[in-house]
């Protein structure tokens, strides 16, 4: 297919752009098979290059012969275009919404996207399992690289190379997949060098109404348990969503098969109520006009600050059990997926200062989020502004962002990044010149052969040019696991994403820009005592022989 | 010390804030001003509650273990204490209730409170703030407005101070009669003069205008504060009440001007709701602040449902509409509600933190304070309990505007010279009675108390302590510093001042940027420093280089300390 059929108007003069905090520009608008381009053709004057991907929704509104199209973009901003003409406007319109609805992988950007800096470090070569197992073996010989997933038959979710207990052999790993929803048997997620515990994740038992059990499966996770200790499940769902699934095939582990095991069942809600109460906040957050009462209530009815207490509690409780009660845990809700993954990589940023440096957050969204099978396609398909029904849709790793902020800002000496890099993060998910969040699996993006034919994210952010953004000033290696408040009164509104078109952020960027001065001038300092003292140093030592008796 | 039944007792176990399922074993001590608690432990730690800042005790029904005693204080402490014998924890508690509620100003801890000052040292540290000086400060044109002697010896208002400022055009005889027709004898006077704009906001109480009334005096009162502003052909009376409640002042001989009778003056109601609602609101504010793992929706609907947040952007809208209608249409202001010395003090010195940053320097809020609250008679004694007394008189006013301080300071980290910490010191000692500043309704109770003579000063006090009230970000020629603030009022930009009311939530752990970057700026400190006597240092002699090894070890030390912490 052609571009070109999709647009009927590729260009119109005298279009005049609104945006968030900027002035108006009037210029001419070009539509490109990716982008929506504003130029004014003058030097100096910011123009728009906007990707269809990340048009969320569209308004076309008339007065008289002059058209404007409200563009709803999926990072939450929102810009108006007004274009002269309704036949023009019309066209456009109807472009815009042909190009940003495509639905063929292979006609994404990423696809078509020639970097203009030197790939000098390939991010698609940076976080491979192989790597990460020989950490592992460094610590611990009880885990083995199975190799059972290579065509990916075993579980279409999972990539090639799993780590698994080493006294399970391939063909019991091919049972347990059958008795998990998806095929996603427990594998290893976390490994605790303190004190030598585990996390592990899976999608849930395949128990049904009639209590299926297998013993390979008994067997697996109990392979990761010392000899007389107990661990614990944590299943996302409440019992009563754990129940209802049995009718569905599903369920959750009983006692009497998995005795050595304590289930505890906490209430991660689900991707489409998620998807609603993204909807609502925003909604909430848009609205200028709002009372204070209307507001809070507004807020509260979104249920999303919710949400982050109940998906931190979570991450909490599956690291006290590893790190204060000494016990292994197996995380999983219903397909492993979505909050199996929120927890599992929440609880990693508690407990292991690695995952708070920038390379050890990238190698954890490898590792947790893109090779463990959330499916990036489908979830962040549309954002808040979509107003057509709901399919897949859901902001559950932008609720993992939000976690991660809500710690961030609790703790904020402790994490090497700062918060653009997370709001940058949440962007490239929905719409990106990079090919890392293309598909919804491993076996998807082999496929379509993403690391030869796109450039990885991480190719661009780990440049030392790009990275200084990223770069939290205030940050002190800290080793010590950090346990946050989830007490709702902890908890705040990330402003950074939620209110970032309806506010100008002068004063808090001006802030930041002075905290980052106070810092570099010390360091400037410190390098300048340093020398001085070396300096010293050098001429003690050249005296000390006539100081000698 | 008649009050103290058991000086002493043993085996008292105190709840950990954060975690009360920990506790620690001590003895409790009560003396006349405070209540001690010291642990057991090797540590002996101390903890001490002062007396005048306990706003209830209560006795939980006594269990196998012991009898419980919850003591909340005014600045939204709360401690929780098992005393082993029924018997003596009600020893306790009708102790702490006589001693948390004294009857006299004589009881109060201000008169007890010694911190060796010798008696010039005192002297000084009450004149460490000058009024005077503030007024020269604001540069008020000789021409058009000056100091008048009308209320020497507070004979024409008694709570107002002695020195007031008026236009220069108005005589005697009508600074008289406009005191005459405003409630309690509070006429208009100047609280600010805005230089850049040549614009006044200028205080009042209601006039007794009731249903038809007039004074032509104080027509003429406010005609003169309009015309003190050269450029500008009106002037705006905001009333921060409700119109309803200022209605319903009318019919008790009070009210509001009547437009047709004072020509061109501009009405504004504002809608700041009383102090009776303001009590009732905090209190379900510190109720959310109590509540026992509560969810989020818990949470919000208990901080929609106590209506605090929506009062506080009442109060910052007030200031802000002052502030707009002085700076940017150079209009005169005279702010007003029924007495003026709770609102009416909030939004002119909202308005003046808006304005002017001096008042956003640690010395200057001080001034302002002085001057807006303390000056012009607000009811510190009444409205913050500092004794028993009728409890419809508490409000928190203050409170409010600390927080609308601290509000602004969330939109303009680098606005103010202080911190959070010194807004959180000021609300501590507005209660404590530890020094004498707050003590009393007015400026003339407080001169017949001979505070000046009998307490000390607390602004001296926390100058000297700057260092630990200074936010690093503020530098004095940031853009931010400058000029006046534009804060938005948008609903989404308020938020719960979890420092304040949400004591029982201080993660320990958790860390803040601005301690990081205080210490960060400490520490470059020494390191100017340490590069001046470096430079300094003649290289040929011995001696120098000794010393200069010496502080360099020195200073390695301490960088290691700071690692630890």
């Amino acid at each position: 297919m052609e571009f070109a059929e999709l647009i009927k108007t590729p260009r119109a003069d005298g279009v005049v752009l609104h945006r968030p905090f900027m002035p108006t520009v009037e210029g001419t608008l070009c539509l490109t098979g990716h982008h929506l381009i504003l130029s004014s053709r003058q030097d100096n004057t910011e123009e728009l290059w906007l990707l269809h991907t990340n048009i969320d929704s569209i308004e076309k509104r008339f007065v008289g012969s002059l058209g404007t199209i409200i563009v709803k973009c999926k990072d939450l901003r929102v810009i108006q275009l007004d274009i002269p003409g309704m036949e023009e406007c019309l066209n456009i319109a109807s472009s815009i919404e042909a190009l940003s609805t495509l639905d063929s992988l292979s006609l994404m950007y990423p696809f078509f996207y020639r970097p203009l800096f030197e790939v000098i470090e390939d991010g698609w070569q940076l976080f491979i399992p192989e790597e990460a197992f020989k950490d592992l073996e460094s610590m611990t010989d009880e885990w083995r690289l199975s190799e059972v997933n290579k065509d990916f038959s075993v579980c279409p979710s999972y990539p090639s190379l799993l780590t698994v207990p080493k006294d399970i052999d391939d063909e019991s790993l091919c049972k347990a997949a059958s008795f998990r929803h998806g095929g996603r048997f427990p594998m290893l997620s976390y490994y605790h060098k303190k004190n030598g515990m585990v996390m592990m994740r899976a999608a849930q038992p395949l128990t049904g109404t009639n209590g299926r059990r297998c013993k390979e499966d008994e067997k697996l996770i109990n392979a990761t348990l010392c000899a007389g200790k107990r661990g614990y499940i944590i299943d996302t769902r409440t019992i009563a969503i754990a129940q209802q699934a049995k009718a569905r095939g599903g369920g959750f582990e009983q006692e009497a098969n998995y005795p050595q095991w304590r289930r505890i069942h906490k209430a991660i809600e689900r991707s489409n109520v998620l998807q609603e109460s993204l909807i609502k906040l925003v909604e909430a957050c848009n609205d200028q006009s709002h009372s204070m009462d209307r507001w809070l209530s507004k807020l509260e009815a979104s249920n999303w600050q919710s949400h982050v207490k109940e998906i931190l509690t979570t991450a909490c409780l599956a690291a006290q059990c590893i790190d204060r009660e000494g016990a292994s845990v197996l995380v999983h809700g219903t397909e492993g997926t979505d909050s199996t993954l929120q927890v599992t990589s929440l609880a990693q940023i508690i407990l292991d200062p690695a995952c708070r440096t920038i390379r050890g957050f990238e190698a954890l969204i490898e590792r947790e989020w893109l090779q463990a099978g959330h499916p990036f396609q489908h979830r962040c398909a549309q954002s808040a502004y979509s107003n057509g029904k709901p399919r897949s849709e859901a902001p559950v790793f932008l609720l993992f962002l939000d976690c991660v902020w809500q710690i961030l800002r609790q703790f904020p000496c402790s994490f090497q990044f700062n918060e653009n890099f997370l709001i940058m993060l949440f962007e490239h998910t929905y719409a990106s010149q990079f090919g890392t969040f293309l598909g919804n699996r491993v076996a998807e993006r082999v496929k379509l052969q993403l690391s030869q034919k796109t450039v990885s994210l991480w190719s661009w952010v780990n440049r030392p040019q790009e990275l200084e953004r990223f770069l939290n000033p205030l940050y002190e290696p800290n080793n010590l696991v950090i346990w946050p408040s989830v007490a709702p009164q902890s908890l705040l509104l990330w402003e950074g994403i939620f209110l970032r078109w309806n506010r100008s952020t002068k004063c808090l960027d001006e802030a930041y820009q002075e905290m980052v001065h106070i810092i570099e001038y010390n360091k400037e300092l410190q390098n300048k005592v340093n020398s001085l003292r070396r300096q010293l140093a050098q001429l003690e030592t050249e005296d000390s022989p006539l100081q000698t008796p | 010390m008649e009050h103290i039944r058991t000086p002493k007792l043993e085996n008292v176990r105190m709840f950990d804030k954060l975690t009360p399922r920990k506790s620690m074993v001590g003895t409790l001590y009560l003396s006349s001003t405070h209540t001690i608690f010291v642990e057991n432990s090797e540590a002996r730690k101390e903890t001490w509650i002062l007396h005048s800042l306990m706003s209830n005790v209560e006795r939980l029904p006594t269990n196998p273990s012991g009898s419980p005693l919850i003591i909340r204080c005014k600045n939204f402490h709360v401690y929780r204490l098992l005393i082993p014998l029924e018997k003596d924890c009600v020893d306790v508690l009708a102790s702490l209730a006589r001693l948390s509620h004294p009857e006299r100003y004589g009881e109060l801890f201000c008169f007890s409170f010694n911190p060796n000052l010798d008696k010039e040292l005192r002297e000084k540290a009450w004149a460490f703030i000058d009024l005077k000086a503030e007024f020269i400060r604001m540069g008020i044109p000789r021409n058009l407005w000056h100091a008048t002697a009308a209320n020497h010896e507070h004979r024409l208002c008694d709570t107002y101070p002695s020195e007031l400022y008026v236009p220069k055009s108005v005589s005697p005889a009508v600074i008289v009669g406009s005191a005459k027709f405003r409630s309690r004898g509070r006429l208009p006077v100047l609280s600010y003069y805005h230089r850049d704009s040549s614009a006044s906001i200028c205080r009042s109480s209601q006039p007794l205008s009731g249903f038809s009334a007039r004074s032509s005096d104080d027509e003429q009162m406010l005609q003169a504060i309009m015309k003190s502003n050269p450029v500008s052909e009106f002037m705006y009376v905001v009333d921060t009440r409700p119109k309803l409640n200022a209605m319903a002042n009318r019919a008790a001989g009070k009210g509001y001007e009547n437009e047709d009778h004072y020509t061109h003056i501009k009405l504004q109601f504002i809608g700041i709701e009383n102090i009776h609602v303001m009590r009732n609101s905090q209190q379900k504010l510190i109720d959310v602040g109590d509540l026992v793992a509560p969810t989020m929706s818990d949470f919000l609907w208990g901080l929609e449902n106590s209506g605090w947040l929506k009062h506080i952007k009442a109060v910052l809208d007030a200031g802000v509409f002052i502030a707009k209608a002085v700076a940017e249409d150079g209009v005169s202001v005279l702010v007003h509600c029924s007495d003026g010395w709770d609102r009416t003090a909030q939004a002119c010195s909202v308005a003046s933190v808006l304005l002017d940053s001096y008042y956003r320097t640690i010395k200057g809020l001080m001034v302002l304070i002085e001057k807006d609250w303390v000056s012009f008679g607000h009811k510190f004694s009444h409205r913050y309990a500092h004794l028993d007394g009728d409890p419809k008189e508490v409000s928190p006013v203050m409170d409010q505007f600390l927080e609308c301080v601290w509000q602004l300071m969330q939109q303009f980290p680098c606005a103010f010279e202080f911190n959070e910490r010194f807004l959180i010191q000021l609300h501590t000692h507005i209660f404590s009675c530890q020094y004498g500043n707050f003590i009393g309704n007015c400026q003339k109770e407080r001169r017949d108390l001979k505070l000046q003579e009998r307490t000390h000063s607390l602004w001296p006090h926390l100058w000297e302590n700057r260092a630990e009230y200074t936010n690093p970000l503020y530098r004095t020629d940031h853009s931010q510093t400058q000029g006046v603030l534009k804060p938005l009022t948008t609903a989404y930009c308020f938020k719960f001042w979890k420092g304040m009311y949400g004591c029982a939530e201080k993660s320990v752990t958790s860390q803040s940027p601005a301690d990081c970057l205080n210490a960060v700026r400490e520490e470059s400190q020494q390191l100017e420093e340490e590069l001046s006597t470096h430079q300094e240092v003649p290289r040929e002699t011995d001696a120098g280089q000794e010393n200069c090894r010496a502080e360099g070890e020195n200073f390695r030390g301490e960088e290691g300390d700071q690692e630890v912490v």
